[in-house]
Parts: C-alpha cells; sequence; structure tokens
C-alpha cells in the first residue's frame, strides 16, 4: 500500500467516524417498537451467575428475583410471607415438619410442569452431597441459612413435606429467600454445569440474553400463572460510576437506577423528569469494641460446647474488658453528627443492632446520648483518668450499611481523642479484614450486616449470641459473651409465637445496650431513581428488587 | 521471544496474585462464611495445594488449551475474554485511530510552523491532553456531549433497542456483514466518546514525538536539496520529510499500545465498556486467581504480538531496516 492509499483509507475511516457521531444530531433516538414497554435498570455491576442457590451478591439476585419464585413470597412492602408456589401449608405439631400444597398449572419457562419433583431437586442439590448436581455450586446460602432442613420428601404431585432437624421459628421467612427458588430441573439436565447460563424458573419474566458486564435482557413471560407483567421487556444494564449512571438516567438511556450517589440528591429531587425512592433498609452499621473473649469451635458446630472453654482474644485488651469503657465509647460517639454528615441524611441513628420495623424491636432502649463529660467521668471510674491507646479496623469497602468508613473512621478517632482515648486507624484488603475481625484481631473495628431473610434470629442471633463468638468464624465480632444473651436468642428461635419471641429479643437488646459491646451507628435507608413516568415500584425492606408491578405512563 | 516471556509473565503473574493478601474463598462467601463451606471450596480449586503444584496444574491445563474456570463466575476463563476482547480491541483500535490522525497531522502542522501561534495551540493542547485523567476526561466528555448538547450517548456499546445479530463479537464488523445500519450508526456512536477518552493521551503523546523528528528531518541535508531542486513545499514535506520522521513515531504508537491496555481499565469503567480491562480489575478485586493469570497471559501475548508489527513495520518505513 503506498502512502496515498493510507492517506484515503484514514482520511475514509475518519468521515465515517465523525459522520457516525453526529448523525444522533439528526436521527432521534431509537424508538422501541409501537406499544412496547421497554424498561432499562442501570446496576451497579453485573450479575455472577443466574443460578438462585448458589448466588449471595445482590446483583445476582436483583435479575434471579424476577426469573423465579419460591414456596412462598414476601407482603409487597413488609416481611410477612404470602403463598405463592405453595398455596399453602400445615406445621406438625411439634414444629419439626412441614406439609406444602403445590400450586397446579404452573409452567417452567421451559415449558415443564412444575410439581413436587422440581420442588424436591431445587431442594435436594443444595444439601444432598451424593446428588448429580450437586457439583455445580456452593451453595454459601444454603449451609447458613437452611442447615435446619434435614430432607424434602415428596408426597404426591402436588405435595412435599419438610422435615427439620429442630424447631426454627425463622424458617417459613427464610423459605421466601431466593436461595430456595424452584429451578426446572429438565433445565438443569439440559445444560449441567452450565445451567447457571440459562436460568429456567417460574417467574414473571423469561431470560432472553446476557452479554457479560453489558446487560442482562428478559422478557415477559406470557404464560405466568398469574397475570403477566405490565413490561414487556426488563434490561439490567450495567453502569459501574454512580455518576455515568445518573447521567444516563437523565438522557433517559435508562429508565431506573440503584444506589444513587448521596451528594447527587438534591440535583435529582430539583429534576421533574425524576423521582427519588427511599425507603428504610434492613441493615444496621456499628463499630464492635472486642470485650475480649472467645471460644474455638473445634467441632465446626457453630455452637459452643462445654468442652470448648472462654479464651482470650488476639487482641484482648483491658481497658476495653471494661463495660464502663465501652459505655464511656458509646457516650463520646456523636451519631447524630455522623449520620447527618457522613451518611449524608439517608440513614437513621440506630439504637439497637437490628432495624427499627423488625418484630421484637426494643424502643424502650434510651440510647446513649453525646456526652463527652460523661465519658471522661466513666474512664476516671474505670480507672482510666488519663485515657488510654487503642486500634481502630477501618473497613476498606462501602458497603449499603456504611457509606465512606474511612471518614466514619476519622471522625470516630477525633471523637475519642476528645476523651483522652488515642487510637490508630488500620486498614487492610477486604477479604482480609473480613478473616482476622472474625478472629478478633482488632480491639475495635467498623462493621455491619445487611438481612437476608427478614427474620430478627438474622440478626441477634448471627451478630449478638455467645455462640457467634466463635474465634475465626465470628458473626459477634464484639466478642461479648452473656448466656443470659444466648439463652433467649436460642428461645427465641424454638418457639412460634411470635409475641413470645418479641419479648425474648427485646430482652437481649436491653441486655446488649447496658453491655454496650457496641456502638450502633446507622441504619442506611435504600434509595432508588426513576423516571418520573416509571409507576408501581415498591421498595422491599430486603432491598430485594421485583419489577412485576412496574409500568410506564 | 513469545515463550519466554509468555512463561516469565504467567509465572510471575501467578506467584504476585496469589502473594497478595486476600482469599478468594473469603471473598466469595463475604461475611456469611462458616468454616467448613470455606475449607470445601479452597479444595474443590485446589487453593489448599502448595503454589507450586498448583501453578503445575495450571500450566499443564494452558498446554491443553484449557485456562481453567473462573473461580466468581463459574465460566469458562477462555471464554470469559473471548466474550470481552473483542470489544477492547475495537476501544484501542478507535482511540489509536483518533490518536494517529490526529497527533500526526498536529506534529507536522507544528513542526513546519515552528513558534507560530499553531504550533503553541497545538503543543498546548498535547500538553493539556497528556496531563489529563482519563477518569476525569471521560465524566467531562460525557457531561458535555452526552448531557449538555445530547449528541452522543453516556456509556454502553450498543443502544439496547436496537435488534442485532452476534457473529464475531467485534460488533462494527457484525454489523456491516449483517447488513444491519442502524446498529453500526449506533456502535460508532457508542464508540466516539470512550475513543476520544482513551486517545487522548497517546494523542499527546504522538503529537510531540511526530513534532520533534520533524524538526530533525527538515533540518537534514536532502530535504534543503530537495528544496533547492525546485520541489513544492507539500511534496517535500508530505513525500519526504514525513516518512523519515516516522520510525521513532511507529515506536511510540507501538509501545502506547500497552498503555492503552492500562488506559482502558479506566476508560472502560467510565463508559460502562465491557471489555477486558474492566474483567480484570474486578477478578483482582476478588482475588479470582485463574481468571486474573488468564487476563495477564493475553495482555502479554496482544504486547508481544504488537511489538513484533511495529518491528515489520520498521522495514516497511526505512528500507535500510532488515531482519535476517
Amino acid at each position: 500500500m503506498n502512502n496515498k492509499k493510507v492517506g484515503i483509507l484514514t482520511i475514509g475511516l475518519c468521515l465515517v467516524l465523525i459522520v457516525a457521531s453526529f448523525s444522533g444530531c439528526v436521527t432521534e433516538e431509537e424508538e422501541p417498537e409501537p406499544g412496547e414497554m421497554v424498561l432499562i435498570f442501570g446496576s451497579s455491576g453485573d450479575a455472577k451467575r443466574l443460578d438462585p442457590g448458589d448466588v449471595t451478591d445482590g446483583e445476582s439476585i436483583q435479575r434471579m428475583d424476577n426469573i423465579f419464585e419460591s414456596l412462598v413470597e414476601y407482603k409487597p412492602s413488609s416481611t410477612e410471607i404470602q403463598p405463592c408456589l405453595a398455596t399453602s401449608w400445615d406445621m406438625s405439631e411439634d414444629g419439626l415438619n412441614i406439609t406444602f400444597n403445590l400450586r397446579h398449572d404452573v409452567k417452567f419457562h421451559d415449558g415443564t410442569d412444575f410439581n413436587a419433583d422440581s420442588v424436591v431437586f431445587s431442594f435436594a442439590r443444595q444439601y444432598n452431597s451424593s446428588h448429580p448436581y450437586h457439583d455445580y455450586g456452593e451453595w454459601a446460602y444454603w449451609g447458613y441459612m437452611f442447615s435446619d432442613i434435614d430432607r424434602v420428601e415428596k408426597i404426591d404431585n402436588y405435595t412435599i413435606k419438610i422435615f427439620l432437624e429442630r424447631t426454627n421459628a425463622a424458617i417459613m421467612t427464610s423459605l421466601a429467600m431466593f436461595t430456595v427458588c424452584m429451578v426446572s430441573p429438565a433445565n438443569a439436565e439440559q445444560w449441567g454445569e452450565d445451567a447457571f447460563k440459562h436460568p429456567s424458573g417460574t417467574g414473571p419474566f423469561k431470560f432472553v440474553e446476557w452479554i457479560k458486564d453489558d446487560h442482562i435482557t428478559l422478557e415477559a413471560n406470557d404464560d405466568y400463572w398469574r397475570e403477566s407483567p405490565k413490561l414487556d421487556k426488563l434490561i439490567f444494564r450495567v453502569i459501574e460510576d454512580p455518576s455515568a449512571r445518573l447521567m444516563a438516567l437523565q438522557t433517559n438511556e435508562i429508565q431506573g437506577m440503584e444506589y444513587p450517589d448521596p451528594t447527587s440528591f438534591d440535583a435529582i429531587e430539583a429534576d421533574s423528569d425524576l423521582q427519588l425512592l427511599t425507603a428504610p433498609g434492613m441493615n444496621v452499621g456499628y463499630l464492635a469494641i472486642n470485650c475480649g473473649y472467645g471460644y474455638n469451635d473445634s467441632n465446626e458446630n457453630g455452637v459452643r460446647d462445654p468442652d470448648e472453654p472462654w479464651v482470650k482474644t488476639l487482641a484482648y485488651s483491658e481497658p476495653l474488658a471494661n463495660k464502663k469503657v465501652r459505655q464511656a465509647i458509646n457516650y463520646a460517639i456523636d451519631k447524630n453528627s455522623i449520620v447527618d454528615n457522613l451518611y449524608k441524611g439517608t440513614a437513621v441513628v440506630a439504637k439497637n443492632g437490628m432495624p427499627p420495623f423488625m418484630l421484637g424491636y426494643n424502643d424502650d432502649v434510651e440510647d446513649y446520648s453525646y456526652d463527652p463529660d460523661m465519658a471522661r467521668t466513666l474512664l476516671t471510674e474505670a480507672g482510666y483518668p488519663n485515657g488510654f491507646t487503642s486500634t481502630l479496623w477501618v473497613m476498606p469497602v462501602s458497603r449499603p450499611y456504611m457509606f465512606d468508613p474511612p471518614k466514619i473512621g476519622e471522625a470516630i478517632q477525633s471523637y475519642l481523642a476528645a476523651v483522652n482515648i488515642t487510637v490508630d486507624i488500620y486498614q487492610i484488603d477486604w477479604a482480609t479484614y473480613l478473616e482476622k475481625t472474625e478472629a478478633g484481631e482488632h480491639p475495635m473495628c467498623l462493621l455491619g450486616w445487611t438481612g437476608d431473610n427478614g427474620d430478627p434470629d438474622n440478626f441477634m442471633n448471627v451478630l449478638y449470641a455467645e455462640n457467634a463468638c466463635s474465634i475465626g468464624t465470628a458473626g459477634n465480632v464484639a466478642f461479648y459473651n452473656n448466656s443470659r444473651v444466648q439463652e433467649v436468642l436460642s428461645a427465641a428461635l424454638q418457639t412460634y409465637d411470635t409475641t413470645e419471641r418479641a419479648n425474648y429479643y427485646e430482652e437481649a437488646q436491653m441486655l446488649l445496650h447496658e453491655n454496650a459491646s457496641h456502638v450502633y451507628l446507622a441504619h442506611s435507608n435504600q434509595n432508588v431513581v426513576f423516571r418520573s413516568n416509571v409507576k408501581g415500584y415498591v421498595l422491599h425492606p430486603t432491598s430485594r428488587k421485583f419489577f412485576y408491578p412496574v409500568t410506564i405512563e | 521471544m513469545l515463550v519466554p516471556v509468555v512463561l516469565g509473565v504467567s509465572i510471575i503473574a501467578f506467584s504476585l496474585i496469589h502473594l497478595a493478601p486476600g482469599d478468594p474463598a473469603r471473598t466469595m462467601l463475604g461475611e456469611r462464611a462458616t468454616q467448613e463451606q470455606l475449607n470445601e471450596i479452597r479444595e474443590k480449586y485446589g487453593l489448599d495445594e502448595p503454589l507450586y503444584v498448583q501453578y503445575g496444574i495450571w500450566l499443564n491445563g494452558v498446554l491443553h488449551g484449557d485456562l481453567g474456570r473462573s473461580i466468581t463466575s463459574h465460566e469458562e476463563v477462555g471464554k470469559e475474554i473471548a466474550d470481552r476482547l473483542p470489544n477492547t480491541i475495537e476501544l484501542a483500535i478507535g482511540a489509536m485511530i483518533f490518536a494517529i490522525i490526529i497527533g500526526v497531522f498536529a506534529g507536522i502542522i507544528s513542526a513546519t510552523k515552528q513558534y507560530s501561534i499553531t504550533d503553541y495551540t497545538c503543543m498546548g493542547i498535547a500538553l493539556f491532553g497528556i496531563s489529563m485523567p482519563v477518569f476525569w476526561l471521560g465524566i467531562m466528555l460525557m457531561m458535555i456531549f452526552g448531557v449538555f448538547l445530547g449528541w452522543l450517548p453516556i456509556g454502553g456499546r450498543i443502544d439496547l433497542l436496537i435488534p442485532f445479530q452476534r457473529v464475531t463479537g467485534f460488533m462494527i464488523f457484525d454489523s456491516i456483514i449483517t447488513g444491519n445500519l442502524p446498529a453500526l450508526i449506533s456502535v460508532l456512536r457508542h464508540l466516539t466518546l470512550p475513543a476520544i477518552a482513551l486517545g487522548t493521551i497517546p494523542m499527546a503523546m504522538i503529537a510531540r514525538v511526530t513534532r520533534s523528528s520533524m524538526l530533525e528531518v527538515l533540518r537534514q541535508d536532502f530535504i534543503r536539496t530537495e528544496r533547492a531542486k525546485g520541489l513544492s513545499e507539500r511534496m517535500v514535506i508530505y513525500k519526504h520529510a514525513v516518512r523519515n520522521a516516522m520510525v521513532p513515531v511507529v515506536t511510540v504508537i507501538g509501545l502506547n499500545v500497552g498503555l492503552l491496555l492500562a488506559g482502558a481499565i479506566l476508560t472502560e469503567t467510565v463508559f460502562s465498556w465491557p471489555g477486558v480491562g474492566r474483567l480484570v480489575v474486578n477478578a483482582v478485586y476478588e482475588r479470582d486467581y485463574p481468571l486474573v493469570v488468564g487476563c495477564i497471559l493475553v495482555f502479554a501475548i496482544i504486547f508481544v504480538i504488537v511489538n513484533l508489527i511495529t518491528d515489520i513495520l520498521y522495514t516497511y518505513i526505512d528500507p535500510r531496516i532488515h531482519y535476517e
């Protein structure tokens, strides 16, 4: 090729680029086919896998919740449950097995029938290690939430029975989780190891296409057992950067988005084309103070057995093991200011370790006020009139329950400095952070929790129980052991009487408050933004995203 | 060259990512990990084996054409990369076309009109371009051309409402062979801003190198001879001087492909571009060892190939250069 040809070619390409770039000024944005209602939702990341039993991340769950369904489901704006693929159920008197009557005439998206066999398949592949499909997943939530289920058996074509190893009052709410959504056995057989790329459920939307890191397209399931969804297509588009996501929403490239940056709330509210939806989130962000004692769960049963003694954690420190010091820390921190300035007002101040809308929330607990003088007095009473030094571990990542942990860490550092407690800030990568805090290597750490199933047990037992102080896998990273707390939390799981359960949880919260093992900081709100012509979206307390009722006017 | 470089890179990549703190099993299960599950996952992916054994198993797979499966997505690493590589290549080519056309012309004009207003303007822009963070530039371009002027889309590869048939994964190519004009226009419109954002730094570098190389050539005797012969100034510059000035420029262009891959990570994030850059960043965050090493391996191969092409181009530009 001589220079001339190269020149012509480059100029030609250049022209194509330029013409193409500006052709948009003349041609209007492509409109969907007349009458087709399409909603493109801007997500902050891509799904990892599309198998409901085998995912833990919010992005995958978001897609799955519109493709799959479980035996029971949450009511539209609460964590109470209602029938879904099961029309009714009976709990045995001893509370150890539940019989479910299944809905007839429901079909999976691949055209096969939903029946007792598919229910048994969906459960058994997770708990039965010799099941032919067991090796295709990690089933992370099963071990964690459903290990009380011993087995699931078919009674007849439309009846199944779940057998529990022990009574578990949270089991019904857990059964509304994505983990136990029903998958098509025929589809699993067809795709084998790759079934996670070809989801087939019974839900309102059918899977169409997945272009990795770009988008996932779903279309309305016209054979849905309820009325068909109003949207013809639902597309989840990945836009990682929050400001780019908002710009795409402003230009109508997308019609809805998650995780808006709190600093842009004013701009969103001022824009009449956009609507900001906000609701309380099911989470808690806290500062955990290492009270100093854990146990080695040598038989890995998640329970402290009599032969597993209390041992000092690696980061045991005399002052923090003292209740008065921990109370002083609670008095020293101005939570209101942290919520207003660092959570940008998109959270409510927390006084208990679980969100206010949950069963058994104790509103009688009187929170520690911001009172540095009181903090100094308590420190003097505890024998530390000149304060002491310690280390605060700060999360390296933002989580829904903790925006901008480094700034929150610095704020806490300065509040504590004001009462003569000098803390150094320590940061390490997220995986190691979790590993080491669960092993008790931190004197104080920032952490939190987002609820899974809407049951108080999923906060209280996971985060504050004595059994959760196992060194290496602790959920109770304050390593606070109190046998009475453990007693009431266990009792609350044994009874199906909600009033009785509520009383138990209230007592536990009062005890935790008095012993000040944590500084509960905030419950973050959940926020989504839509174009103002998008109607019908309801924020669910679990933050799960259901697009079935959504319509565009 | 390819074999030792790739082998070396794979050993370094493998060791570094495994030595970095953080455990993939833990990253995968997050706050909800139980000891039993952690052990199960470590065993399943061979993470409990010594490092050299893990490397041996991996290398054996690679020699059989199998890069393993991603820990987080369970997808074959080869497929994960193949799905995204065409996107990164299209972006890099777009950026390179932008950088070369603008950079070379700006460099030539600056050199021929040394110390003029044009020269200062071009070099001022080049300096500005070279010091611009890609991330910020991307957001600015989006705000100006996407939101305020409404000329170009904010991100993504194509308007999702346009029907599109994937054949090779190269979307420009696919839309041409399927004769899908609306798709071609949409793909090019989506490519424009990311290509400019990614191409700005190479553009600036190319402009500066072209200028200095041209200045040097223009001072040489043969140019004076040609002028004396009565050749038109245009012929002197574009036929004789430019070709002689191109050797260092081609070197810079070749080296810039490496920078493009690095810059692509940021550009792809800002413009939600489904490319390999984003893939590797997420894989590093998640300690997805097989995926990280697979991506680095592919980057290394691309880099070696591009350098090879650069070397071959030298012989075309300067016939005095021969390779035995």
